[in-house]
């Protein structure tokens, strides 16, 4: 510290032009791409007057509905990101070879291989989670919106706002180069004294704030907003599951934030929890982050289990197989999540006890897993099996998270784990489940429940492209890596002197070149669909002969969702009205109090944002401005007594009269 | 809500499958904001199991016993326990539909937590300023890390209360405001509840070692 008081440097902080990495081609001509992509899209949305509509419908809205659809929007486009990050590592990895170093010098691939993992978990997967909990949750327990509807907005933008500080990492400094876990001492100041770590932490922080108050939001959802008869053992399977999940999100985000803040005092305070003098304690880290990162894999996993249990019943024409036991099962799964964190670092020496105790419990998990599965193809058996594009999607799983679920129970004996363990078998493993769990959950989720938000199917034929493309990609691009993992290729990285390795590398790329094309033609699907909106268009709110109650009411849903909240007899309430010849009422509606629409999100989550670039760059008087900044837009919140509405009884008959017309 | 009507048949014995009258599910502030506690104790969950961890990790500087001011800490903690006490008192002026009972009680609160911020701020500048800063071990790093990380709570909750008052002040005991001071009530005790882990775990055993 020098003795003068430097306002440059209270301002800006370690931020000048040399940050900007105008020296490599790769990101400069990424930049290009993505800045000429933006104005382009800006420039159409100021065109097209679209900005008024965007903000007033959709920015500062508190309808979970649409809360869902900016979710899995943002889950999209940080999916293209992530994929770019993944490609260029199967083509530095299918090329950098003896003489040949490939085209990624090894500090910019250490970068994008942090990257791909983050995005991947926290941009993409979480939000595509916690988007179809959002639009499905409230529908499917006959609810009109969560229990804090403005606390869904702010949720959403703290997760974009942690999204957006990622992206800008890659135009303003650089990124972590430590892995998606950011391990100290590696993570120290010493090690790492760049903004790489900053900027992860930072952005895992601000949006990790969004997934905890999401967290409790549903928790309190599910538990108070049932409808009528709605009892536990009635809810929907996928409900139960989003419970389960949101149940864990409480329990462990709170983990993350506390062994992140501890990392960031270590760097910004030179304290000592983790540093390798002074009595710090790197193990202390890796406990406490698989923690949180061993329930955070089931967070993300629970609630796919619950979108295959409905998409299986709804395609076989049956009522599920099991409820109860798939109930249990997801219990018991969300209790084990917590007792097995260890597994993930055997070689750190706990010794012989601590070590079984954690591989016994992690083989327990696949009891009530294999349950599961089992409970999905006994609804098979002799049901009327439609093989529309979500079945594809569930049976695609099934295969394949059974093989990834198996390799796991092999990494769980210590023993074996301590020949594989950070090896690329260990990388094929959790895409293996991630991929073939998450991935395809998402995409069967999107495909059964997309007509419900737009009035119109998916076009069958791009979906089945899709899944073709994916899962024939997924095999080829992840098998080599079993192979290579079992003989001993570590990962992460960057260059291979032992040519013989080369053939599987090239094996991999032409798979992650498939799952490519498969991103593509999802992304066709949505043009294609729209283009054929009138001949794919379900007016019935009902396209599949679903058996929950979201879809008892219209596509899209009014805004209130149910003019009448549902009264529920049944597990399949949807099911029993159809059977009973219920119709929705026609007449004696009520006035409908609702939430107001609210900018307080995207200003608190915005100013966080800032807060958040301030602390990385060291930029201590804009930090200190934004932090009471924060304060004062929070408290100044909280004088708005004004926050509901009542939408009148006429307006709801009209609603409710042309939803009836259309369908007529 | 009607759960006890829910299977409520109409005249003819059908099934009743819609709520003809108004529907309102319950408010769920209350549940909101107590599982936002819990999750909050975890993070104090992590910060003791690190202290835990490293309290004998001194790296040759001071010990808890060398450091800790047993008298002044435990007026600290009477400040803070009384604090709950006041809180209490508010909470029964509010029942009793008086507002200036309530402000008064509420903003003697607020002193009794500015006092105990006081005399854990100077508690901390003692510390550092004989050298037995967060930089110095790794016990001394948990130690400003759980203690500070609840007076940053004690913090959060003095500028809460104030905002509080204000609202109270201005709109009465509103439906809405009861269920703040409600919300509060449970954040000020529980942060009393950790203090207590912090006095005994730490302050207490620490002396002892």
């Amino acid at each position: 510290m020098s003795d003068t008081f430097d306002l440059g440097k209270m301002i800006f902080g370690r931020l000048s032009l040399e940050a900007i990495p105008y020296h490599d081609p790769i990101i400069v001509a990424t930049f290009a791409m993505v800045a000429i992509g933006g104005v382009a899209l800006l420039v159409a949305i100021t065109r097209a007057k679209l900005w008024g509509y965007l903000w007033t419908e959709w920015f500062t809205s508190i309808d979970h509905k649409r809360i869902g659809v900016m979710y899995m929007i943002l889950g999209i486009v940080m999916m293209l990101r992530g994929f770019a990050d993944a490609i260029m590592m199967r083509i530095q990895q299918a090329i950098a070879f003896g003489d040949s170093m490939g085209y990624l010098p090894p500090d910019h691939y250490d970068q994008i291989f942090t990257a791909h993992g983050v995005i991947m978990i926290f941009f993409v997967a979480m939000p595509f989670v916690v988007g179809i909990m959002n639009y499905i949750v409230p529908l499917q327990i006959g609810a009109r919106d969560v229990a804090f509807p403005f606390l869904n907005n702010f949720s959403f933008w703290m997760t974009a706002s942690g999204a957006i500080l990622v992206m800008m990492s890659l135009f303003v400094g650089e990124f972590a180069k430590s892995g998606w876990l950011a391990y100290p001492p590696l993570t120290g100041i010493l090690q790492s004294p760049g903004v790489g770590v900053d900027y992860y932490i930072w952005a895992l922080q601000i949006a990790g704030v969004g997934t905890l108050l999401s967290g409790v939001n549903f928790v309190v959802t599910i538990v108070k907003m049932r409808a009528p008869g709605m009892s536990m053992m009635k809810m929907p399977v996928f409900t139960w599951t989003a419970l389960c999940t949101n149940v864990l999100i409480v329990a462990a985000f709170p983990v993350l934030t506390a062994v992140l803040a501890m990392l960031s005092m270590d760097r910004y305070l030179d304290t000592n929890f983790f540093t390798n003098d002074l009595g710090g304690n790197a193990m202390m880290y890796v406990n406490l982050i698989w923690i949180w990162g061993h329930p955070e894999v089931y967070i993300l996993i629970l609630p796919l289990f619950g979108v295959f249990s409905e998409i299986v019943a709804t395609y076989s024409g049956k009522r599920l197989f099991g409820y109860s036991s798939m109930v249990y099962a997801t219990v018991v799964i969300t209790i084990l999540s917590y007792l097995v964190w260890l597994h993930h670092f055997f070689t750190m020496g706990s010794g012989a006890t601590v070590n079984s105790f954690f591989g016994i419990t992690t083989m327990i998990i696949s009891i009530p897993t294999g349950a599961k599965v089992f409970n999905w193809l006994f609804t098979m058996y002799r049901g009327r099996i439609k093989f529309d594009v979500p079945m594809l999607w569930t049976v695609g799983f099934m295969v394949t998270f059974v093989i990834g679920g198996m390799t796991g129970v092999l990494l769980a004996v210590p023993s074996a784990d301590f020949v594989l363990h950070n090896s690329l078998f260990l990388i094929a493993h959790f895409h293996n489940v991630i991929i073939g769990g998450v991935v395809f959950g998402v995409f069967a989720a999107i495909a059964y429940w997309y007509p419900k938000v737009t009035g119109y199917k998916l076009d069958p034929f791009w979906g089945k492209m899709t899944f073709w493309f994916w899962i024939i990609g997924f095999y080829l691009a992840f098998m080599p890596l079993y192979v290579l993992g079992l003989m001993g290729v570590t990962r992460r990285m960057s260059h291979f002197d032992d040519p013989s390795l080369q053939i599987w590398f090239q094996i991999a790329l032409v798979g992650a070149v498939l799952i490519g094309i498969g991103i593509i033609c999802f992304l066709l699907q949505f043009y294609f669909s729209y283009r054929k909106r009138d001949q794919l268009r379900d007016e019935t709110g009902d396209p599949w002969d679903g058996r929950t109650l979201e879809w008892s009411t219209t596509s899209p849903p009014p805004q209130y969702n149910f003019a009448f909240t549902p009264r529920v007899h049944d597990n399949d309430a949807w099911w029993q009205m159809k059977a009973n010849g219920v119709k929705r009422p026609q007449d004696g509606f009520l006035p409908i109090h609702m939430p107001k629409n609210t900018a307080a999100g995207v200003v608190i989550a915005g100013i966080s944002t800032v807060l958040g670039f301030t602390l990385i760059w060291h930029m201590w008087l804009p930090a200190a401005l934004s932090l009471v900044a924060l304060i004062l837009a929070t408290i100044v919140h909280t004088f708005n007594y004004d926050r509901d509405y009542h939408i009148p009884a006429d307006e709801v008959a009209r609603i409710e009269t042309q939803a009836s017309e259309v369908k007529a | 809500m009607s759960h006890p009507t829910a299977t409520a048949a109409t005249k003819n014995g059908d099934l009743e499958f819609f709520v003809r009258g108004d529907h309102h599910a319950p408010n769920g502030t209350l549940l909101g904001f107590w599982l936002y506690l819990m999750s909050d104790c975890l993070i104090f969950a992590a910060l003791f199991a690190t202290y835990g961890v490293l309290s004998q990790s001194f790296a040759g500087g001071p010990t808890g016993a060398d450091l800790f001011d047993l008298p002044l800490v435990a007026i600290n903690t009477a400040f803070l326990l009384l604090s709950s006490i006041t809180y209490g008192f508010a909470l029964l002026q509010m029942q009793q539909n008086k507002l200036q009972g309530t402000l008064l009680w509420l903003a003697l609160t607020g002193l009794l937590g500015t006092a105990f911020l006081s005399v854990e701020l100077y508690e901390f500048y003692h510390l550092i300023h004989q050298g037995a800063g967060p930089q110095r071990s790794a016990f001394l790093t948990a130690f400003f890390a759980l203690v500070g990380t609840h007076g940053l709570h004690v913090t959060i909750g003095v500028i809460w209360l104030v905002t509080l008052l204000l609202q109270l002040s201005k709109h009465g005991l509103t439906l809405t405001n009861r269920r703040r001071v409600f919300c509060l009530s449970m954040f000020w005790h529980f942060l009393d509840v950790i203090w207590i882990g912090v006095f005994t775990f730490v302050y207490l055993m620490g002396s002892m070692s």
